[in-house]
């Protein structure tokens, strides 16, 4: 990756332009009435259009996308993104979302079938495809969990329950559904403390939201037990899919008794990230919960409908017979990297994971931090694991590697971690000073923070 | 196993790494989930595709959604998408990256959040943006939770009655789950002076749900005085010729930025955008780029601000929102790259000569009568019809077009953009006229 150092404001220069419109158009300053018309100039930059092709090229060349590599984010199953779920979308892009049932027969077969399949893999009954992205998803779920519990008069129930290891956007989604958090505690083990739970529960519980496997990628086996307790006070529970990935063709969250759930069609089913989004976080429910299913309107149309339809072209590609391994071989990976790993990164639960595992900094670490392992791989041309999450281990390094990874990249990125720790031992100052073949350096984050300058001026 | 293009695995790779895991079976891995929970059935799921059969099956699909000429707005809008945007959008080293957590390899996004952010500073003349929102209704709602953020004991919204019904619905479910008090609004400047007792914002269009553009003179000072927020919900392409929020005196600016080059493709993904001053930078919801150094003094971009976020913050964190719509708000910062003051100015331009030339052909046919006949419109307009509407919408769907949506009073709206032609405009029109 080389450097490049530009803004598209800096390539400006007054009259060029990178537009192509028809001739004509109203004298707007005639026309507005000066009291509602713009009386600032526009700041916008004044380029051609080959001068924004290559600008996005360039800054394109210092990104590190699934495309480039090897990109084992913990928690985020950075899977591949098939192309022919690109292609699928243009065809689309005409349709008005305010448009008759009538003329948009293709696209309601879309959601229709989408349905279905989702609840065929989870073991739901019906989905809401409004949410556009996990955390959207969680917050729809809360919210559809309150309007069981209000329909019912229940309005006591105001509490959530969720487990010290959760996601940060579990706490913060429930808070933003109006819910107090009461904190659950995992055991040594990594799993939720089932007699930590129990004096928790009562009347005053709206349910209890949990990630499972968990998000150590520790599979919490005495779900049945949990969700007997919780549904017994009264509860209902809620599933991140999030770390749906592994049980994908192996196990439905609605056999072991989770009432909601989201999926995150950005990581299990395979549409891109696109750098922070647009995702989609679509919502099933049991049998009990659909009445409310289309309460909450918690998006402007329909969701993201393009990228609804990408996962739908997955999952055509995928079919019946394919979907049973997906989870396994994720599954596969990750304790593949977990054993091969073990003698040189500390590995505080030694049990088998599912798609996700977490390692506690280097066994002999010499000074060298999380952050200098993450930053020295960077070196080596992979993405970083997720480190420091969750926040139950100080030097968490939270690596998955998805199904789509062969054992050949597995093995470079286990050599490559093998040799960090040698280098660790022999040479840490170098590591505390990585990456050293980025286009940037470690970035100076405090200045940044303390004097914030958050656009071009 | 049957072999398939998206697994890597061949059997002999299978077999090498269960053995180095120590254990017999792919079942094995799942040792530790009760053996009822292990699914055994066939998943009702359709047989795996060809990918030629999904290309064909897609084709399929889309050609049973017919093509229409598009004279709808409320909130999605049919302007011309630039030829450049999906080359560089779909480029995958911005599509199939995450979040730029890592940003020694993440330049690329890092550095058009932050383009991104001045552009939306430069259109709504405020401070500060963020990387994104969901969407524009989304926006809104999380606008109005800011208020009551930033507002001390202060529960209450008013939310102006004109604003679109999908902006609205959202506003309420989030407030009703929150415990936030709305107040839906006719007369916005008379339910403020009245004087709400713990009034922390004020929400109102910039272009109300029937295409007017507001006149908000002397709200700003009236929303300060009762100690409260004012919030303005615009469309980010009308912002080039409209007076912007800062010059209104708005402390918070959302909307939706589908209107800048982002196709309809049936509601999303779009992107939201939201903008504020200064002094509520900290109460910003989502991620924020701000530009930093390396250790070399090379300019470099990286997320900051973090310490508001759902990750560092959990339940105290100003907002749950994490993915949000990165890759389209690139679309919109490509977008505007290209059209420039100039480029923005002329859509407005072609836009109102279109939809008011579209306004007067529809009065002259004698269907129609006049709703707000002294308001400016841009593009969009609403007319009281003399005609039965449901024949009047059948007639133009045949005829191939998507127009006159009826709206809550029984008002049709109409919308036209730089992409209609005087012809399909006199087309459109004449259907209207055989009615």
């Amino acid at each position: 990756m080389k450097y490049y150092d530009r803004l598209v404001f800096e390539l400006s220069k007054p009259g060029r332009i990178g537009f192509s419109l028809p001739e004509g158009g109203a004298d707007l300053s005639a026309e507005l009435p000066a009291n509602i018309a713009r009386q600032s100039a526009l700041g916008l930059p004044e380029v051609s259009e080959v001068d924004v092709v290559r600008h996005y090229t360039n800054l394109s060349q210092m990104n590190f996308g699934v495309d480039t590599g090897f990109y084992p984010l913990g928690s985020c199953t950075m899977k591949y993104n098939p192309k022919i779920n690109e292609e699928v979308v243009p065809q689309f892009n005409g349709i008005h979302p305010l448009q008759p049932a009538c003329t948009t027969e293709g696209v309601n077969e879309v959601y229709e079938k989408m349905d279905a399949a989702l609840a065929a893999i989870t073991g739901m009954k019906h989905f809401t495809f409004l949410p556009c992205a996990g955390a959207h998803g969680e917050l729809t779920g809360l919210m559809l969990i309150r309007e069981y519990h209000m329909s019912r008069g229940d309005l006591a129930r105001t509490k959530i329950i969720v487990p010290d290891s959760a996601h940060g956007t579990n706490p913060a989604s429930a808070a933003v559904c109006g819910l107090e958090i009461v904190v659950v505690k995992s055991k040594e083990n990594g799993l939720v403390d089932v007699e930590d739970l129990k004096p928790l529960l009562g009347p005053d519980i709206a349910g209890i939201m949990m990630t499972n496997p968990n998000t150590l990628g520790l599979f919490e086996h005495d779900i049945k037990e949990i969700a007997e307790l919780v549904h017994e006070c009264g509860g209902l529970l809620y599933y991140d899919g999030a770390n749906m990935n592994p049980l994908m063709g192996v196990v439905r969250p609605g056999d072991m008794g989770f009432d909601v759930m989201h999926l995150n069609l950005h990581k299990t089913f395979s549409t891109p990230h696109g750098g922070g989004g647009p995702g989609s976080g679509p919502v099933g429910v049991a049998d009990k919960l659909v009445p409310f299913l289309q309460t909450p309107r918690v998006s402007g149309f329909h969701g993201n409908f393009g990228v609804i339809l990408r996962a739908y072209a997955y999952i055509l590609m995928l079919g019946k017979e394919n979907v049973k391994m997906a989870g396994r071989l994720a599954t596969l990976g990750a304790n593949y990297i977990k054993e091969s790993l073990k003698d040189c990164y500390k590995l505080p639960i030694p049990t088998v994971c599912k798609h996700e595992f977490v390692f506690d900094g280097l066994l002999n670490d010499n000074g060298v931090t999380t952050l200098d392992v993450a930053k020295r791989l960077l070196d080596y041309g992979f993405h970083a694991p997720t480190i420091y999450f969750p926040l139950l281990f100080h030097q968490a390094i939270m690596i998955e590697p998805t199904e789509t990874e062969s054992l050949e990249t597995l093995d470079a990125f286990i050599e490559v971690m093998r040799k960090i720790a040698a280098e660790a031992a022999e040479d840490p100052e170098m590591l505390h000073s990585a990456p050293h073949n980025t286009p940037i350096g470690r970035p100076d984050e405090t200045t940044a923070a303390r004097q914030p300058k958050l656009k071009f001026a | 196993m049957g072999k398939f293009c998206y697994f890597p695995q061949t059997e002999e790779d299978i077999r090498v790494m269960l053995k180095r895991i120590g254990v017999a079976s792919l079942d094995d891995l799942y040792s530790d989930v009760p053996a009822d929970f292990m699914y055994k059935g066939e998943y009702d799921l359709p047989s795996a595709m060809s990918e030629q059969q999904v290309r064909e099956y897609f084709e399929g699909l889309a050609s049973r959604n017919p093509k229409l000429k598009c004279f709808v707005g409320q909130g999605a809008y049919d302007h011309y998408v630039p030829s450049v945007i999906p080359y560089i959008t779909s480029r995958s080293e911005f599509l199939t990256a995450y979040t730029p957590y890592q940003c020694e390899i993440s330049q690329g996004t890092l550095r058009y959040i932050f383009e991104w952010q001045s552009m939306i500073c430069a259109l709504t003349g405020l401070d500060v943006a963020n990387a994104s929102m969901y969407d524009g209704p989304t926006a809104a709602a999380e606008a109005m939770r800011m208020c009551v953020a930033s507002t001390r004991k202060r529960n209450s919204v008013i939310v102006a009655a004109s604003l679109l019904p999908i902006v609205l619905d959202n506003i309420r479910t989030y407030a009703k789950y929150a415990g936030i008090n709305v107040v839906v609004s006719e007369s916005i400047a008379e339910d403020v002076a009245e004087g709400v007792l713990d009034l922390a914002g004020v929400i109102v269009p910039s272009i109300n749900r029937y295409g007017v553009v507001e006149n908000h003179d002397g709200l700003a000072e009236l929303v300060h005085s009762m100690g409260a927020l004012l919030v303005e919900y615009c469309d980010p392409s009308a912002l080039a010729v409209l007076k912007t929020p800062a010059e209104w005196g708005a402390d918070i600016a959302v909307g939706d930025s589908q209107s800048l080059g982002i196709p309809m493709c049936y509601g999303g993904p779009y992107v939201g955008f939201m903008a504020c001053t200064q002094a509520l930078m900290r109460k910003l919801p989502g991620r924020i780029v701000g530009q930093s150094t390396d250790a070399s003094g090379k300019r470099c971009f990286v997320l900051t601000l973090q310490a508001r976020e759902q990750h560092i913050r959990r339940e105290k964190a100003t907002s749950n929102i994490c993915s949000n719509e990165s890759l389209m708000a690139l679309w919109c910062t490509v977008y505007l790259s290209l059209m420039g003051p100039e480029g923005m100015r002329k859509v407005n331009a072609l836009s109102y000569e279109n939809a008011h030339y579209l306004y007067s052909e529809l009065l002259k046919t004698g269907k129609f009568e006049e709703v707000f006949p002294d308001q400016t419109f841009l593009k969009e307009f609403v007319l009281q019809p003399l005609c039965d509407v449901e024949k009047l919408q059948k007639a133009l769907l045949d005829a191939g077009y998507f127009a006159a949506l009826q709206t809550e009073e029984g008002w049709v709206t109409f919308c036209a953009t730089e992409k209609h032609s005087r012809e399909e405009i006199d087309a459109l029109v004449n259907i209207v006229k055989e009615i």
